[in-house]
């Protein structure tokens, strides 16, 4: 015997459920009744996205003048919660590409969920580049459409490179996203009994039938789509950066923006994950899907990636000083100590410390901890965002033009109003799409892989399903 | 299970991603085309309230633009002539025309005529004519061959890449300032003469944003 023992992992899905009870518990959301609570959650979100649609109606009669930019901050709250809500959407890419490439199984049970978030916070974010040009009927100048003003973007400029990046990644997220889709939908269609939700279901079900051929189809344009979108993970977010540090603004202009934005981004998009899963496999009664593990393991990228963000912060400080630039140097000294501390210290707080709890295994299994962290780690990567924004921009080189940048309502009102879409977007997906990835989660039960033959005499026996036993404590 | 749709929906999905890339193309196309000054506003020939002919006075009376557009060389307006200038003429000849009723009544109750702008650019778009005319940008670039005009109409797009194609190249455009006024200057050599022009006068036609709006 070796002295390494194999372990089996713990089963993915936790209860004694097979492939029918599977079925029911997902789709059943989606074929009941619409519950009372669903329609009161409905009404506040919709009245949230009213918000914002009046706030930027107003801000597209008025001009950016509504919004508290001032003369050296030219860029406010438009581009931090652009940023806050981009870096949001990497956890479905991540969860559903580069988690595939690894075969790493326990995916399956949150991969649809977080995609859905992943399109939604891209939407909320696609939104803020769009409205903050101010003549947002002249936003067609960022596509290269061939135009009597001999207009052609600027493809020197990282700030296109991001219209493109963010389109890209969203068009392949919602590929992505529709593919899984497609079994899953055909199950509702098949379970419908009304001709409404049959026909509906059935369009964007495709014609699936289940067929080998239709499997064959479906198993490589995943694979395709996720090839596709894991270096949209790294590149998307990365080109955020580069709208900062393709600049020569002093706190912007550096080389580790690109690792340290995805980190920062995947530790958020995880977080956000964590937020709205813990609210809805309570709801929906999803805990034997959405286990326990599930969330220790997402702490556990959230310790990495947070402590990645950290080291980063530090290295900011330690380039700042070591590259001798005087300018630089001030902009760090300004953002610990200068006007904006309180912001720089709330990230701090926030995304450096608050992770570092992850360290412990009790803490990482406890739901409510979980919980308040992955609201922590939000608000303290929307202040990143803030302090990277801001305090570059409000001091830099010229002190007779240094001014301090605060808000004003609509700026609020307008990033208040971007979580009503988002949540409407979400309540929507809950209802009328199936929330994890059934067929994909079938194929890890172990009934899945029943062993129904005998290995030498090729005997046939029962159905014998063994679940595996939990990982002991101490491995 | 029966059936829920009918066969020939099994090829919907193709028709409509073909149909789809048709239409966008079509819509960039349209928007391109359609929506250019040049499908918009070259053409326009409003009817002026004196049907003053260009082709009478310029090709026939052989008159210089400079006599009525005075201001073209100092000032950024062209500036349509007051009545007085009609007048010069018109107190001698063909003082009963019913054509030019209205400019006798002008100069009776000092009443400017009111003509009808033709050309007319953006506020945004900063244009000056002395800019332009005191360096050897011919009227006829950019208003036409006005000396065949019986109405006076646009002749040229006046859009953004219409201006930033002699901005780009001016040597391609550019005769020498006495020329200005001519209609039909046509020289053999212009490439070469208009580089030896653009050096000559020093022209760095601006192509960045802020030449033009600011």
């Amino acid at each position: 015997m070796s002295k390494y023992q194999y372990v089996p992992e713990p089963a993915l899905v936790k209860g004694d459920h097979d492939f029918a009870s599977l079925t029911r518990l997902v789709t059943d959301i989606n074929l009941r009744p619409t519950p009372k609570a669903w329609y009161l959650c409905m009404i506040g979100a919709n009245a949230l996205l009213m918000v914002m649609v009046v706030a930027i109606g107003y801000l597209i009669w008025e001009g950016t003048g509504i919004w508290g930019l001032n003369n050296p901050v030219g860029w406010g709250w438009a581009i931090i919660n652009f940023v806050w809500w981009v870096g949001i959407g990497h956890a479905g890419t991540l969860i559903s590409a580069i988690l595939f490439l690894f075969r790493q199984d326990w995916r399956t049970a949150i991969n649809r969920f977080a995609e859905a978030m992943t399109i939604f916070a891209v939407m909320c974010a696609g939104i803020f580049p769009a409205i903050h040009v101010g003549r947002i009927w002249a936003i067609y100048w960022v596509f290269p459409i061939p135009n009597q003003m001999a207009m052609w973007p600027n493809f020197n400029s990282p700030l296109l490179w991001d219209v493109f990046a963010v389109s890209t990644y969203f068009t392949v997220s919602l590929l992505f996203w529709y593919v899984g889709l497609v079994p899953d939908l055909a199950t509702i269609r098949d379970r419908a009994t009304d001709k409404i939700r049959k026909v509906t279901y059935g369009i964007f079900a495709l014609g699936w039938t289940g067929s080998n051929r239709h499997w064959w189809n479906y198993e490589k344009a995943y694979m395709i789509l996720a090839g596709l979108a894991t270096p949209l993970v790294l590149s998307v977010h990365t080109i955020v950066s580069f709208d900062f540090a393709v600049s020569m603004i002093p706190g912007w202009h550096t080389t580790i923006f690109p690792p340290y934005f995805v980190a920062g981004a995947i530790f958020s998009g995880f977080a956000m994950v964590l937020t709205l899963m813990i609210v809805a496999r309570k709801i929906y009664g999803m805990k034997d899907i959405m286990t326990d593990n599930h969330m220790e393991k997402m702490n556990i990228v959230i310790l990495v990636t947070g402590s990645m963000v950290g080291f980063a912060y530090m290295m900011e400080f330690f380039i700042a000083w070591y590259s001798g630039v005087e300018y630089e140097k001030a902009i760090f000294m300004l953002r610990a100590t200068g006007p904006y501390a309180w912001a720089y210290w709330a990230m701090m707080t926030c995304n450096v410390l608050s992770p570092q709890f992850f360290w412990f295994k009790k803490l990482r299994r406890s739901v409510g901890f979980t919980f308040f962290i992955s609201i922590v780690v939000n608000i303290g990567m929307w202040f990143e965002r803030f302090v990277i924004t801001v305090t570059s921009l409000a001091n830099d080189y010229l002190p007779s033009s240094w001014d301090y940048y605060s808000p004003t309502i609509w700026d609020v009102l307008t990033y208040v109003g971007t979580f009503g879409l988002f949540f409407t977007m979400f309540l929507l997906f809950l209802r009328f799409l199936p929330m994890v990835a059934l067929a994909e989660i079938k194929a890890v039960i172990p009934q899945a892989d029943p062993h129904n033959y005998d290995e030498e005499t090729g005997e046939f026996h029962k159905p014998k399903v063994e679940v595996p036993k939990p990982q002991s404590e101490k491995v | 299970m029966a059936q829920i749709f009918p066969k020939w929906t099994n090829q919907v999905p193709r028709k409509i991603l073909i149909g789809l890339i048709v239409v966008l193309n079509a819509l960039v196309f349209g928007v391109w085309y359609f929506f250019s000054p040049e499908y918009t506003d070259v053409g326009y020939a409003p009817e002026q309230p004196v049907p003053y002919s260009h082709k009478l006075h310029v090709d026939q009376l052989g008159l210089d633009c400079q006599y009525c557009h005075t201001s073209v060389t100092e000032s950024k307006q062209a500036n349509i002539p007051a009545t007085q200038t009609c007048m010069n003429c018109h107190n001698q000849i063909k003082t009963d025309s019913e054509n030019l009723a209205l400019v006798r009544e002008s100069w009776e109750t000092g009443k400017s005529i009111e003509w009808i702008r033709v050309h007319n650019l953006a506020d945004y778009a900063y244009f000056n004519h002395s800019a332009h005319v005191s360096v050897g940008v011919g009227c006829e670039s950019c208003h036409g061959r006005v000396d065949k005009m019986e109405v006076v109409y646009q002749a040229e797009p006046l859009s953004m890449s219409w201006c930033l194609d002699c901005h780009r190249e001016p040597e391609k455009y550019i005769r020498p300032v006495d020329e200005v006024t001519t209609m039909g200057y046509k020289v053999e050599n212009q490439l070469e003469l208009g580089r030896a022009l653009v050096d000559k006068q020093n022209i760095h036609a601006p192509t960045y944003c802020q030449g033009c709006h600011y």
